[in-house]
């Protein structure tokens, strides 16, 4: 007999083998614990804290204090009474301003009508239980102990609030009509901002993916322009071109660009590059052969558009469409500048924690605004997955034939949008050079003194320079690593889930709400990580996070490309993984290396919205400084800093693409011998 | 030949091994040993298990249950890397930023070999693998045949026990395919490796490996050298598998006897009791055409049936038959270009055939 077993009994199999881990089995494990342990902090943690603000409340409890009162000789009565029963009488607080932050103070002479700090009366005052906690000066009592004080002293003894879980505040929230207006708002200019962009940026990505127009190559440079530069800055260029002394004022007929119209205007600017990618890569996809036989069934090319090219792109237009609806809804230095009166949710955080130091109403709004940005970014996801398996289809290239009409309608267009970009840019670097808007219009360099303004001088500048390279750098290494790690090591499936989750979460947060969730999280005195707060290292680490889901993306696509038997090989071959990945997974993932670098560079230059809360004096950033300035008045110096961040991402991009073309050229040889 | 009882002469032993995969079980209690100097074949179609076999040998994909012995140790739950083995994939896996010299001897560096060594065993394979001029180069300036050829040389550049080949030779042209059966075949018998190789391909098997383990549905079927599995399938599917054959229901009628349809059938003895329902198979090679005339001297199995169809594969004719004996189904049968012509068959003529009754197999009945 050969064979070993032919009959069909199944046996359930006994004693269970389980894995020896090799060396690099371990280390590797124990990077991605590292890195999913960091994202646990820079990113659970905060959040949770967050959360947990959001639905903490803080009320005097007047029933926990007791008092004592003597008279004019010191002889107290035996009557005890509680502030509850004072204020019942007296009704000197009404209920419903018992409610305070956090931080909240109340005064207790205010239940004494006859109260005179010069008086010689005593007073008596206690807790009834641990619960309440009341400060004499600045000393806080919390035992159950009678405290007997002078009337002068008795003057700075202030209750403090007790914390309690619930939904009031967000209770409150939705019944404070300036506050709830604010979703309105930002759901308004969100969707029509998404309409138009997507409507641009769908005929330029046309012209320059359909059409045989010229200046291809130029027209796309000009439309990734505004990547490059902070979303306050079309702001600012809006003030100067419609503004109270604007230049071009007259085309508004009267209205006004503080409010809905300049936030819309300045959304189109800087959400359109991105829309502008991701549809001309799904028009760059589509299939010649659709349009040949649609051409042999003598289809008019309004149908063939209708059903073809519309269709191909579809997934590419809703991608957009999502894309640009979160960009808009969550940004906060472009209404910020010109949104005037009219509030949105990402300003309303700003205004409640910096202007109101409303931390927990903050919590509240983040919350809100959590949402929408969740959804968008959830059916973003979908829809890309489906574009990806439509990539996969095999297709020939569509090539595009000349004629001179639509080339000459789509030259014009892109002109105008061209125009657009670079007359928003060009405004502003026109009025940073000018000495006194509008009234002196002689060149200076006035503009340029950072350092005789508000908002941290050429220092800002510097320190931004420094937090996007060391972004740049450290985010590289941890993104790529825990990419690697998750993509190539074998076994922990749960693990390895887990921690897809953790990197996929960031581009869900909104960046006024990552800041604030950090100073929740870190400004707690009881965090030994308490230590970074107001340092580089939290701006760093905040931007890593904030910017952490595309990065990650970009390098599993990367990785994704390598074969899958690469480790099988080096591992049977009896080599270190390390030695895999630093001669083989580095050098082919440079190009995506490189790219995730660029990206980390120049979003640590233009970012705002996370930082905003977390900046120090010392730790002022250009992007800051172009904010501070513009709400100090000097809109001038502000337009200034932010074309020296546009420069500086423009020089940041030229070394970009001379190291992919020089270096490159030499460690990617491999890549043009086939 | 007989399965290997004495343990000592097996190089690598799979003892009653289980994969499964959540719900699903993909390997289910298969034991197999292997000589020193074997060239194993495991042959399936896809789905059967032989690669997951092969991954849980190589340490990849860790079996649930069951133990692999190689050279005598027990190496069950061992990491990939602290295995003796080389291993070419079939989409060759060589690092493509590495030149041939440096992707051979990635696995030669950090073993206590001096620079110079190192170089004398890379051109000493691809000498060897017939590449000697191609070291500087890129993988990707290299055809497909040779860019296998040089995942060979990595494999076996540091002497390993035991190669593991995983459809080597599938993502190849169909003449590069042949041409390198025999290159790996002759390269393994001189460095005398204990090979294991995986393929659903079953020409490559029956040319390439001293013995066959045909798998199907996480289970083996059977294990023999070529001319085993193909001459003496043990199972329905082995015959079914391997090679081609037409495939009748039946009834035991005696020792050698089973009757399909209206006639009764000689056959090779079998182990069936009498009224057994059976499957008997019979590969179209094997068919002998008489001609148009009945000869005065034939022998048992002999029957006129029409040629319903001809179709000419080259060397030979692929011709469908049917019988009136045997109504339910069409028997193919290739005939020679030689018998065609030295016969005169023709398309739609009555031919007297003969099924030899040593190359009629039964089986346990299955619907086909």
């Amino acid at each position: 007999m050969n064979s070993a077993n032919i009959d069909n009994t199944v046996v359930r199999p006994k004693g269970l083998v389980k894995a020896r881990l090799s060396r690099d089995d371990i280390i590797m494990r124990g990077g991605m614990i590292v890195i999913a342990l960091y994202l646990v902090i820079s990113l659970v943690f905060p959040l949770y804290s967050m959360f947990s603000k959001s639905f903490s409340t803080f009320q005097y409890d007047l029933s926990k204090f007791e008092v004592q009162v003597s008279d004019d000789a010191g002889q107290f009565s035996p009557e005890i009474t509680s502030l509850q029963n004072l204020n019942e009488g007296l009704k000197a607080i009404p209920d419903e301003e018992l409610s305070t932050g956090s931080g909240g103070r109340l005064g207790v002479t205010i239940f004494f009508p006859d109260f005179s700090f010069r008086s010689p009366v005593m007073y008596r005052i206690r807790n009834v239980d641990g619960q309440g906690r009341f400060l004499v000066g600045s000393t806080l009592m919390t035992g159950t102990d009678w405290q007997e004080l002078d009337s002068n002293t008795f003057r700075r003894v202030q209750l403090r609030p007790v914390r309690s879980t619930g939904l009031s505040n967000f209770i409150n929230y939705f019944s404070t009509p300036a506050l709830f207006k604010s979703i309105q708002n930002s759901i308004f200019i969100a969707i029509i901002s998404t309409i138009i962009t997507v409507i641009l940026a769908f005929w330029f990505a046309y012209a320059l993916n359909r059409s045989c127009m010229r200046f291809k190559g130029f027209f796309r440079l000009i439309a990734m322009a505004p990547i490059l530069v902070p979303s306050l800055l079309p702001g600012i260029a809006l003030v100067y071109l419609f503004g109270a002394q604007g230049v071009i004022k007259g085309l508004l007929f009267g209205a006004s660009i503080y409010g809905p119209i300049g936030i819309i205007i300045g959304s189109v600017f800087f959400t359109f590059p991105h829309a502008f990618l991701i549809i001309s890569t799904a028009l760059a996809i589509s299939d010649a052969r659709l349009y040949e036989a649609a051409i042999s069934l003598k289809a008019s090319p309004w149908k063939t558009f209708w059903t073809v090219t519309i269709p191909g792109a579809r997934y590419g237009i809703i991608s957009a469409a999502f894309v640009v609806f979160n960009l808009v809804i969550t940004d906060f230095g472009l209404p910020k500048v010109i949104g005037g009166q009219f509030n949105v949710l990402a300003v309303d955080i700003y205004k409640q924690v910096i202007g109101q130091q409303n931390f927990e109403m903050g919590a509240v709004v983040s919350v809100v605004l959590i949402i929408p940005a969740i959804l968008a970014f959830a059916i973003d996801r979908v829809v890309q997955s489906k574009q990806v398996a439509l990539l996969t289809a095999r297709s020939v290239p569509f090539n595009p034939k000349p004629s001179s009409r639509a080339d000459l309608i789509f030259t014009i267009y892109c002109g105008l949008v061209g125009l657009f970009i670079i007359g928003m840019l060009g405004i502003c670097q026109f009025a940073a050079l000018i000495k006194f808007w509008p009234y002196d219009l002689s060149l200076s360099l006035n503009n340029y003194q950072f350092d005789k303004m508000d908002g941290g001088g050429w220092g800002a500048y510097y320190n931004s320079i420094k937090m996007a390279l060391l972004t740049a750098l450290i985010g590289t290494c941890v993104i790529f690593f825990g990419a690697y790690l998750v993509e190539k090591s074998s076994g922990f499936k749960t693990g390895r889930a887990i921690f897809q989750m953790f990197a996929m979460l960031p581009m869900a947060i909104p960046g006024m709400v990552l800041g604030l969730a950090y100073i929740f999280f870190f400004n707690n005195p009881e965090n030994p990580l308490h230590i970074v707060y107001g340092t580089m290292a939290i701006l760093v680490i905040c931007t890593v996070t904030h910017f952490y889901t595309v990065s990650h993306l970009t390098a599993v696509t990367a990785l994704k490309q390598m074969d899958s038997e690469f480790e099988s090989v080096s591992a049977s071959l009896k080599q270190p993984t390390f030695k895999l990945f630093s001669r083989v997974t580095v050098p082919v993932c440079l190009p995506a290396i490189l790219d995730i670098a660029i990206y980390l560079f120049v979003n640590a230059m233009t970012t705002v919205s996370a930082v905003v809360f977390l900046y120090s004096t010392k730790t002022s950033l250009a992007s800051i400084a172009v904010l501070n300035m513009d709400d100090a008045g000097d809109i001038a110096p502000a337009a200034a800093m932010g074309m020296m961040i546009f420069y500086t991402n423009i020089i940041a991009r030229i070394i970009h693409l001379l190291i992919s073309k020089g270096v490159l050229s030499r460690t990617q040889a491999w890549r043009n011998s086939g | 030949m007989e399965g290997i009882k004495d343990p000592q002469s097996s190089y690598l032993s799979i003892k009653n091994l289980w994969k499964s995969f959540g719900s699903f079980t993909a390997l289910k209690d298969v034991s197999l040993d292997i000589k020193e100097g074997e060239f194993v074949c495991f042959l399936g179609p896809s789905g059967c298990g032989k690669t997951t076999l092969l991954r849980a040998i190589a340490g990849l994909d860790l079996q649930t249950s069951g133990a692999v012995v190689q050279g005598g140790k027990d190496i069950s739950n061992f990491p990939a890397s602290e295995r003796d083995y080389g291993i070419v994939f079939q989409s060759y896996a060589l690092f493509p930023n590495l030149t041939i010299e440096k992707n051979i001897a990635f696995g030669l560096e950090n073993t206590g070999r001096s620079k110079n060594e190192i170089n004398e065993r890379v051109s000493e394979l691809l000498d060897l693998i017939g590449l000697p001029d191609q070291g500087p180069k890129y993988p990707a300036q290299l055809s497909g045949g040779q860019q296998q050829r040089i995942a060979l040389a990595r494999a076996i550049a540091s002497g390993p026990g035991l190669l593991l080949l995983d459809e080597p030779l599938s993502a190849l042209d169909a003449k590069v395919r042949v041409y390198l059966r025999h290159e790996i075949k002759s390269l393994q018998q001189k460095l005398g490796v204990t090979t294991v190789m995986v393929t659903h391909d079953q020409e490559e098997a029956l040319s390439m490996a001293d013995r066959i383990v045909v798998m199907n549905e996480g289970k083996v079927e059977q294990i023999g050298t070529p001319n085993e599995v193909y001459c003496k399938p043990e199972t329905l599917f082995v015959a079914d598998f391997i090679g081609e054959m037409t495939q009748f229901r039946g009834t035991i009628t005696g020792k050698s006897l089973v009757k399909i349809g209206n006639i009764e059938l000689n056959t090779v003895e079998h182990r069936f009791a009498q009224g057994r329902e059976v499957s008997i198979t019979i590969r179209p090679e094997d068919i002998i055409p008489l001609g148009a005339k009945l000869p005065a001297k034939s022998g048992k199995n002999v029957f006129s049936a029409q040629l319903v169809e001809m179709e000419f594969l080259g060397s030979f004719w692929r011709c469908k038959l049917k019988s009136d004996e045997f109504p339910e189904a069409l028997v193919t049968a290739d005939f020679s270009v030689n018998a065609v012509r030295r016969l005169s068959i023709e398309p739609n003529q009555i031919l007297w055939i003969e099924l030899p009754s040593e190359s009629i197999l039964a089986f346990d009945f299955q619907a086909a």
